[in-house]
């Protein structure tokens, strides 16, 4: 299910660590376009998709694209082995409330935002992902200069 | 009937009794409708005097960030804790209460929580418990239905 935010809201500014102790700040990625993934270890659909978002980083990253992956509900320990097993080509970070609150909530995972050049949300799907549609999201928000 | 043909007659009877007996027994609740409630069926009850208790078995986040009011938070129920917690808040109801127990935390046919919380109230005797079914996720199938919603703990 695709929907978009009612009116264009501007990526929030707020600090995370990624695993490898980076900080991320959805904010600081302006004339990129920005693939925020909430998601969970435990959730299924969260873990199905991943490896379609790794093809798309590794597809578009040249022309602009970068992803972060949010966690929700997951130890370190297991996003470290969740990573390593999978050969996560993009940032995880351990996710909290005020992230999803920033985002406008997350009251569901696997739940995906497009952040445009611009720096504002374009696109949030909620549950897993028509990668169809996404990808042609992100195509459309690369275009735009 | 030889006795070759009684042996196999015996044996499907008794595979069928087996069959019987393990579905009878089954702890993991059907799909069915009598074990669900809808959203907008709920919303009726919550209006209704015969309120149900509403237990919240999913993660923490998401009850922080948004809840049926009401809603006790005793989760996830997909963790020892969450079940502990689940059976300690439901020690004291009547066995006949009208409970419902809710997740949203991801799409229902994946959900790790709702299931097990469930199979462990209908255990301990409750009578009338019900899944509020949420297809995609709280946020899609409640809150942005306009239905009620608390914040915070």
């Amino acid at each position: 299910m695709t929907s978009k935010q009612p009116a264009l809201a501007a990526a929030p500014s707020i600090t995370l660590t990624d695993l490898s102790g980076n900080a991320i700040n959805p904010s600081g990625y302006k004339g990129k376009v920005l693939l925020v993934n909430f998601w969970a270890a435990w959730c299924i659909p969260c873990r199905d998709e991943i490896p379609q978002f790794m093809v798309l980083e590794e597809k578009y990253r040249a022309r602009g694209l970068e992803s972060i992956g949010i966690s929700m509900d997951d130890p370190e320990s297991t996003l470290r082995d969740f990573c390593r097993e999978y050969k996560v080509n993009y940032p995880i970070v351990a996710g909290n409330q005020k992230i999803a609150e920033e985002f406008g909530g997350v009251l569901g995972l696997p739940t995906t935002f497009l952040i445009g050049r611009d720096g504002l949300i374009h696109a949030r799907h909620a549950g897993a992902a028509d990668f169809p549609k996404l990808e042609h999201e992100i195509q459309a928000l690369l275009d735009k200069r | 009937m030889n006795a070759w043909n009684q042996v196999r007659a015996g044996f499907c009877l008794l595979t069928l009794l087996t069959a019987a007996l393990a579905l009878g027994q089954s702890s993991e609740p059907a799909p069915g409708g009598s074990d669900l409630i809808q959203p907008a069926e709920l919303v009726k009850a919550l209006q209704s005097r015969a309120k149900p208790t509403i237990f919240y078995v999913g993660p923490r986040l998401i009850f922080l960030q948004a809840h049926i009011p009401g809603a006790e938070d005793v989760g996830p129920a997909s963790k020892a804790e969450g079940i502990d917690k689940l059976r300690r808040h439901a020690s004291s109801l009547a066995r006949d209460r009208f409970v419902v127990i809710y997740c949203g935390c991801c799409p229902w046919e994946h959900c790790p929580n709702i299931r097990p919380a469930f199979a462990e109230l209908r255990r301990l005797g409750f009578t009338r418990v019900k899944m509020l079914y949420l297809a995609t996720s709280f946020g899609s199938d409640w809150v942005e239905k306009g239905y009620p919603e608390q914040k915070g703990e």
